[in-house]
């Protein structure tokens, strides 16, 4: 099982479609969830305060606004952790969103150059597309497992 | 009891910068809420269309959808704030726009503002307090002459400034230096009510505004606590008597500036800032000290000078008093100096909070930096309108709060 981190890194179906295809998906979603957990942090509605855009400089100098510095901040663990990714351009909204282009950016790039296996796709806007958004996906990760059992 | 107003948020996404919990404090502490126009995600794509923006964020997109909702009616609400993050050219580009649209087409009060990570409650209060109160108190801010015998109390940053007024006429005056908030209140207070020859027992109505009224509101029990967003506005127009029709209204603090457009003595949009010192009253208050002559000497030494002959920014009062170092040490009259010192300030305020107004005559200065003339020069030059100073121009805030105060003595 690899871990691939998935972006937009809220797509529930993204993230439903690397389960199915029986790898551990990275998604925002886990980090959010750690995050309202946490005793003793009163920041609603996510519990991001504002010592997580300072956690952002890892990223970005102190001049690239807070909103992407935050977002880095949540998304830190997940490209610490990636050893794949998916990344989805053009998403509709309810496909997954992180609201900032600039943080889409910044995201991208990081990825890009990570040592990791990577796939990029354009979001489908038919159904013959969507099947062969679907069957790429389905690719990548049977070469991630096939790759991982090879290494085994 | 007062209803709670509605004030739709608009932001970028405020929560990714840890300070949505501020936000919602200070509206929770002008007795409003937080509310957001829901918009269907089908339709954000042909809203920002229509609206003609091509921003690339998702979440400027999703604003501007929310946006045309209000407009639209589609979405009640009482007033709007806009947020976007600082340093974003086009969350900029969006809020400054989506700004002049609801003000245009839906005739609700709107302030826009943008964050940090370091933004508090503090820092936003004011401007949820004059939003609420343009929103709710329309009737009060419609007056137009003071009844009665009233008091206002402006607890600036740098002076506390005293007023007492009788059946629409300035009748005492005080001023000083702000050390303790109370004491000084206290002291402006006294030297007013001595000035108008009555006791403080005769005054029917007090307000107070500045940055220490609700100290000093509690403490003298005053009928009328007010931010000085609205207080300058109204005691602006009243003094100029420009009560009727738009006016814009300029005040640069000691402590911070603020930039207001006034229709019938009622803020409609304003911007209140003040990146650094360097762009307020303090730094010229500096400036007057470096060349040993008193504040009230300034204006005219400036008007003398020629500010075109040295360069000096002050967008940072560090580097503003190095390069007034640097001049005076090349050999710069004082008179170059304190007038490129005005025109750095005023330039800075015109760069940084006026293109955000538009700018209609009357335009009014008030504040005590109103009275330093070189100030008054630069910013006619840089507006190229001419620009009104009126009588007690320096006791704006308390004029206003005794004039809205009187709304209380009947």
């Amino acid at each position: 099982m690899v871990k691939i981190l998935v972006y937009p890194s809220n797509s529930l179906i993204l993230s439903d479609l690397v389960t199915r295809f029986g790898h551990e998906p990275l998604t925002l979603m886990r980090v959010i969830r750690q995050k309202i957990k946490e005793v003793g942090i009163d920041s609603p509605p996510i519990n991001v305060t504002p010592e997580d855009p300072k956690k952002g400089l890892k990223y970005a100098a102190v001049d690239v606004p807070s909103g992407v510095r935050g977002r880095m901040a949540l998304l830190d663990p997940l490209i610490e952790e990636a050893e794949a990714a998916i990344i989805v351009h053009e998403a509709d909204y309810s496909f997954g969103c992180m609201g900032c282009a600039r943080t889409n950016e910044l995201v991208k790039y990081i990825i890009r150059n990570k040592d990791i296996p990577r796939l990029e796709l354009t979001y489908p806007t038919c159904d013959d597309e969507a099947r062969e958004f679907v069957r790429k996906i389905r690719d990548f990760c049977e070469s991630l497992t096939r790759k991982a059992e090879v290494l085994a | 009891m007062t209803r709670r107003i509605r004030i739709a948020h608009l932001s970028c996404g405020s929560e990714y910068s840890g300070i949505q919990k501020e936000i919602q404090n200070a509206v929770e502490a002008v007795n409003a809420e937080i509310v957001y126009p829901e918009v269907d995600t089908d339709a954000i794509k042909d809203a920002v269309r229509e609206w003609g923006l091509e921003v690339a964020s998702p979440d400027l997109q999703l604003m501007i959808a929310r946006a045309k909702s209000i407009v639209e009616g589609g979405f009640p609400v009482d007033a709007v704030f806009i947020t976007t993050c600082f340093r974003c050219a086009e969350g900029a580009i969006t809020r400054s726009e989506l700004r002049r649209y609801i003000h245009e087409r839906a005739n609700l009060p709107v302030i826009s503002y943008s964050f940090t990570e370091r933004t508090t409650a503090e820092t936003l209060l004011t401007r949820m307090e004059a939003l609420v109160t343009t929103a709710l108190r329309r009737t009060l801010l419609a007056r137009e002459k003071q009844t009665g015998l009233t008091a206002g109390i402006d607890s600036g940053s740098t002076t506390t400034k005293a007023v007492i007024m009788r059946d629409n006429e300035i009748i005492g005056v005080g001023w000083v230096d702000t050390t303790e908030v109370l004491k000084s209140a206290e002291l402006a207070y006294t030297t007013a009510l001595t000035m108008a020859g009555v006791d403080k027992s005769e005054i029917q109505a007090l307000g107070t505004t500045g940055y220490g009224r609700l100290l000093v509101g509690e403490t003298m029990k005053a009928e009328l606590v007010q931010e000085e967003l609205t207080v300058n506005s109204k005691g602006a127009v009243y003094l100029a008597e420009k009560q009727k029709g738009p006016a814009t209204v300029i005040d640069i603090g000691g402590m911070d500036n603020k930039a207001i457009s006034v229709i019938d003595g009622i803020p409609g949009s304003f911007t209140m800032g003040g990146i650094c010192a360097g762009a307020s009253g303090r730094f010229l208050d500096m400036t007057a000290r470096r060349l040993g002559v008193d504040i009230s000497e300034l204006g005219p030494l400036a008007s003398q000078g020629d500010h075109t002959r040295l360069t000096m920014n002050s967008y940072c009062i560090v580097f503003g008093t190095q390069s007034l170092v640097n001049a005076l040490s090349l050999g710069a009259t004082k008179e170059d100096v304190a007038s490129a010192a005005c025109y750095s300030v005023a330039e800075q305020v015109f760069d940084q909070q006026l293109q955000e107004l538009e700018i209609v005559e009357p335009v009014i200065m008030v504040g005590g930096t109103s009275l330093i003339s070189g100030l008054v020069e630069a910013m006619q030059d840089l507006l190229g309108a001419t620009v009104i100073v009126p009588r007690y121009s320096q006791y704006i805030g308390a004029v206003g709060s005794a004039l809205l105060a009187s709304g209380f003595v009947e």
